[in-house]
């Protein structure tokens, strides 16, 4: 079987003001290739203005089994929303 | 492109009920799968097998375009063919990263290509022999996989469906592209026109047996439509793409190759639609099973490749060892 190259996470901001966002990934044996890779592949219709690669090994993810007992906790928590305070309507909109 | 006529997709599966059932409510509810969800065997196995061939469909299918590249018959021709062929590979790397994160490896895939292994679509073993045949090739080739790509935008895998998103954005002017070639010639000489003829009757039937056997003909279709990874069955995807062509080839004064070519009223649930007539499906399993004209070229053109990029990939590996020991020795 022939060697594996690393594998890269994909990074682009559309534009300045927006955040830089996940849009797929690619092989390639170093960081320079890989920005040199993630051009020509993600960006060939004016896609963005940056990229960012990392590599895909370097990603720490939750454990989707665990989904439950991760963001589950949150679901009860309503207080935390603006809807559960009771304003009157005389106070306008807050 | 052209994942459609899945070849050879096996469902089967052994999980047991429940986990089927749970499996199964996820999709009726539309929530989409992501790589490390839990998911029966058969589904992964499934998506391997047909977002592979799908990625080697893109990649071989640079192929018979890439052939008239240098001949195209004018600078802007030259550079729209030059710019859908290289579309056509970041298609097939968009599809080979979507199978990777089902845990087959890009290494895996390739060999796989190359020993003869794994499938693509068999429109790719015929030969693009005329300038006419590129602009057959955008239209009804690339037409063709739009019809099929569209609804797997919808696809209930996660990355599938956002390769596919991509996919679609881009293949739009591809069949353009081809259409304005078509048409160009169609308004040409007599010549140019005859071309344009002799393209369309070889590449017609190929173009709607790109759609796969007939839905009674199709084993696994069933499991692949209930998992949502099929959102319509061959034979409805043929028909759409049928009745969108026909108009076309009209216009353009080009007749379709098929003289069992019916208006039905009936079809389409009584909104009427075109009934082709009987497609040869020896013609197709030939082809599939590596009886097409450009079966042995297309693997040897691909084998090339990798071969004479093996020093381009070690000097890669080399470059890059070397940077990093030197960064090592500068921190
Ligand atoms: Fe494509
Ligand atoms: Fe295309």
């Amino acid at each position: 079987m022939a060697e594996a190259t690393a594998l890269w996470e994909v990074f682009i901001r559309p534009r300045n003001g927006l955040s830089h966002r996940h849009v797929g990934s690619l092989h390639a044996a170093d960081e320079v290739m890989a920005l040199q890779a993630a051009r020509d592949v993600y960006t060939r219709r004016g896609e963005g203005n940056s990229i960012w690669v990392v590599p895909s090994s370097a990603i720490t993810a939750s454990d989707p089994d665990h989904a439950d007992e991760m963001f589950e906790p949150t679901a009860d928590k309503i207080y935390r929303h603006p809807t559960f305070y009771e304003i009157p309507d005389e106070v306008g909109h807050m | 492109m052209y994942s459609q006529g899945l070849i050879g997709a096996d469902g089967r599966t052994k999980e047991d009920a429940a986990f089927l059932a749970a499996f199964q409510a996820r999709i009726d509810a539309e929530e989409k799968i992501e790589p490390k969800d839990a998911m029966p065997e058969g589904y992964r196995r499934t998506l391997i097998r047909q977002i592979g061939q799908h990625a080697h469909s893109e990649i071989v299918g640079m192929l018979p375009e890439g052939n008239w590249i240098t001949r195209a018959p004018s600078l802007r021709r030259k550079a729209a063919l030059l710019a859908k062929v290289q579309d056509e590979g970041g298609h097939g790397l968009y599809l080979y990263s979507a199978a990777e994160t089902l845990g087959v490896s890009r290494e895996e895939m390739t060999e796989e290509l190359l020993s003869g292994k794994a499938k693509y679509s068999s429109i790719f073993n015929y030969p693009t022999l005329s300038w006419a045949d590129i602009g057959i090739v955008g239209w009804l080739v690339d037409g063709a996989a739009i019809m099929n790509q569209i609804p797997l935008c919808r696809c209930s895998y996660g990355p599938y469906a956002r390769a596919m998103i991509r996919v679609c954005k881009e293949e739009s002017f591809h069949q353009r592209q081809g259409y304005e070639i078509v048409m160009t010639l169609a308004r040409g000489t007599e010549a140019q026109k005859a071309m344009a003829q002799d393209a369309l009757n070889r590449w017609w039937w190929p173009s709607i047996m790109m759609f796969g056997p007939h839905d009674s003909e199709s084993a696994h279709s069933e499991q692949s439509m209930a998992w949502k990874i099929k959102r319509f069955s061959n034979d409805a995807l043929r028909q759409k793409f049928i009745d969108a062509t026909v108009p076309q080839a009209e216009f353009l004064g080009l007749t379709v190759p098929d003289p069992d070519m019916v208006w039905d009223e009936g079809l389409n649930d009584g909104k009427g639609g075109y009934r082709h007539g009987p497609i040869d499906w020896d013609e197709f399993w030939r082809v599939v099973k590596g009886g097409g004209v450009m079966n042995r070229d297309r693997i040897k053109a691909r084998k090339k490749a990798w071969d004479e990029g093996a020093w381009v990939r070690e000097a890669a590996r080399a470059h890059a060892a070397k940077r990093a020991a030197r960064k090592m020795a500068a921190e």
